[in-house]
């Protein structure tokens, strides 16, 4: 079992001929995953990386099933992309894009919420089940099939709780990345229902940053919902008030976003935190094997 | 990216939202000129800086003298101005803008801006004018009107009315609020502004609302769609290292201790930047040199980095996922072998080829420390840094 994707899922890359889409769509038909066509309006059928080229999700849709788009079309144009992908009702949307102006992302929202699809980011690594499918930017080789659900804003964060975790034998069911924007698709609390009502997730990595209050909105869930372990870091706590750390969701404005308020809030819902991010592996392995 | 008031109130008063008139100043002769055009008895002198906090600092003038504004002016050009919202060193004051005075009744909180809870656009308002709005928050949180706007349907004008109500506007006042949150809400979609605050919006003896202050905000990410607007950025304002790193695609931000990082992702870079306090070192910035970590980024980095007189070592952490880590090393070895870096410089590789790699950087003449894992490059450059 795993949560949002697996063996079976079909996908399709918005954006496919592009640098970026061309070769990450590559990676991913490496590692296995089941990429059935790729869309690029004005490219309508030829064929790429070995599958079939459509002008539209639409046109794409009146020929082949698939469950999962891939987006890496460039900002200017990825709002549309999703909602295209959105129109077309495919399941789940994953959009890779960096940069996406924050308006669009309103309307999107709007978009999305009578719409039978899930959103995962912007501007986040993507999604992946370790051995059956990887849809995304993330290194493949680091992760291995296992026990533990990662839930992450940040890309590189992730790799490193998918290191330490393979690294201590235990191993990933599904890795998310949420993404670093403000205004995005599926949150740390839609991914913590996922990952507790999955049998083969034993524990929940949840790595958060500076900026908003989703963590806090987390703490409350799980303190309510949440049986399984969770190990929780905070980037941030030595971030100056004010300043966008990188991410365009990272920043403490006011007395709101701050990690000393995250990890409180975490702490008090009983979860497992981390001052360093050196330590999420070891903690999780104490947490569960002793 | 910010505006300065004086380029927010151009907007404003292009789409019709009532401000004062004015002129902006860069020395102290067209400051005069500026001042005996407007014909009237008070001027106001306000020093164009990006912070808040502009009056309690100085940086607010009013004079019913036409010489004391040339004075005025001369005293804030060229200077710079230090308030609450500043570093202790402050903000160049580049312009000066000459407002007319007025007569003032009562002073407002307005502002919209996009509310990432609600994931809309959010009116706040409140009658404690010319207050911080957190401050007000804290003590009155009850002064404080909210209304979202749901993006589906648009504004809708009896909730704005109801706003002009709760803040106690009456006759005349109402329509004008009405027209002018409208006027508001139309040019932040038009124009892609994440923040437009208007502290204090007052009403003048005659019952009509002005926009005394402005403070409006650009999403950066939308500047590719807002040409004009990107030629309003001030890069006097900014820190010159930021500026410098992001004409070099880099996501830097300085700040004050002596251990400079480089970083591979903006989680990570955070991450990086609290292990080194973690061990009782301070980080001098924030690095993120992108995903990709080519040899050209980590070079510029580099460049960028020794540019700060305070940093005393580097860290270096990059997660090698797509790049291979041996690629990343012989990167920062051509980086460092260019240039004449004479602080020590702790490497933490780690992912694809990660042996390679540290094979590599332990192979060259350069005074590089490999480390085995994040607690250990901050360890190790928190003790060079100490012996040095």
């Amino acid at each position: 079992m795993s949560v949002l994707v697996n063996s079976s899922s079909k996908i399709i890359c918005q954006g496919i001929t592009g640098s970026q889409g061309t070769f990450h769509s590559q990676q991913c038909i490496d590692y296995g995953s089941n990429i059935v066509a790729g869309v690029t309006p004005g490219r309508g059928g030829q064929e790429h990386l070995g599958v079939p080229v459509f002008n539209s999700v639409s046109e794409a849709s009146e020929s082949l099933e698939f469950d999962v788009s891939m987006i890496f079309v460039p900002p200017k144009f990825a709002a549309e992309a999703i909602i295209a992908a959105i129109e077309a009702e495919i399941g789940l949307v994953v959009c890779i894009t960096e940069g996406i102006p924050v308006a669009d992302m309103i309307k999107v929202k709007a978009r999305l919420k009578d719409s039978s699809s899930i959103l995962l980011g912007p501007n986040c690594p993507g999604i992946i089940t370790p051995d059956e499918a990887k849809i995304g930017i993330m290194p493949g080789f680091i992760h291995q099939k296992g026990s533990i659900g990662i839930i992450s804003r940040s890309g590189t964060l992730t790799y490193e709780a998918v290191d330490q975790t393979t690294k201590h034998g235990l191993g990933q069911s599904t890795c998310i990345g949420i993404g670093g924007d403000p205004i995005k698709g599926i949150n740390f609390i839609d991914c913590l229902k996922l990952f507790e009502a999955d049998p083969d997730t034993q524990g929940i990595v949840l790595v958060g940053e500076i900026g908003g209050s989703d963590e806090e909105k987390a703490a409350e869930f799980i303190k309510n919902n949440v049986t399984k372990p969770v190990v929780a870091y905070i980037a941030g706590v030595s971030a100056p008030p004010g300043k966008r750390m990188g991410h365009a969701g990272a920043i403490v404005t006011g007395k709101e976003g701050t990690a000393a308020s995250k990890y409180e809030a975490l702490q008090e819902a009983g979860v497992y935190t981390v001052e360093s991010p050196a330590l999420i592996g070891e903690k999780m392995k104490s947490v569960l094997v002793g | 990216m910010n505006l300065h008031e004086y380029q927010s109130k151009q907007l404003f008063s292009d789409v019709g939202i009532p401000v004062l008139e004015g002129g902006v100043a860069s020395t102290p002769d067209q400051a005069r000129k500026i001042a005996e055009d407007l014909k009237v008895d008070t001027w106001v002198i306000k020093a164009q800086v990006h912070a808040g906090g502009r009056g309690k600092a100085g940086g607010v003038k009013i004079t019913k003298s036409i010489d004391e504004v040339e004075s005025i002016a001369s005293s804030m050009l060229g200077s710079n101005l230090v308030t609450k919202q500043t570093d202790d060193k402050g903000l160049p004051v580049d312009v000066v803008y000459i407002e007319s005075g007025t007569s003032i009744a009562s002073e407002y909180y307005l502002s919209l801006l996009i509310d990432r809870a609600q994931e809309s656009w959010t009116f706040i308002g409140s009658s404690e004018g010319g207050m911080d709005i957190e401050t007000v928050a804290d003590v009155s949180p009850e002064k404080i009107i909210r209304y979202t706007i749901d993006p589906k349907d648009g504004l809708k004008e009896t909730e704005l009315s109801t706003m002009a109500d709760s803040l106690g506007l009456k006759n005349n006042a109402v329509a004008e609020f009405i027209d002018i949150t409208t006027k508001l809400f139309s040019l932040a979609v038009t124009k892609d502004s994440d923040l437009i605050e208007i502290n204090p919006l007052i009403l003048d003896e005659k019952n009509h609302l002005i926009a005394l202050d402005s403070k409006m905000s650009i999403d950066s990410n939308a500047l590719f769609r807002q040409e004009d607007l990107s030629l309003m950025k001030d890069p006097n304002q900014e820190d010159k290292l930021e500026v410098k790193a992001s004409e070099n695609d880099l996501s830097y931000v300085s700040l004050d201790g002596e251990i400079a990082c480089m970083v591979n992702g903006a989680g990570l870079a955070m991450a990086t930047m609290d292990v080194i306090k973690l061990h009782g070192g301070e980080p001098a910035n924030f690095l993120d040199v992108g995903g990709g970590a080519t040899p050209d980024r980590v070079k510029s980095a580099f460049d960028i980095i020794m540019e700060n007189p305070k940093v005393k070592g580097i860290l270096v952490n990059i997660f090698g996922g797509i790049v291979r880590c041996d690629v990343i090393a012989e990167g920062i070895i051509a980086a460092v072998g260019k240039s004449d870096i004479n602080v020590p410089i702790v490497v933490r590789l780690e992912g694809t080829n990660v042996d390679l790699g540290k094979e590599l950087l332990s192979k060259s003449d350069l005074k590089v420390i490999p480390a085995d894992d994040l607690t250990d490059a901050a360890l190790k450059i928190v003790n060079a840094v100490k012996d040095s």
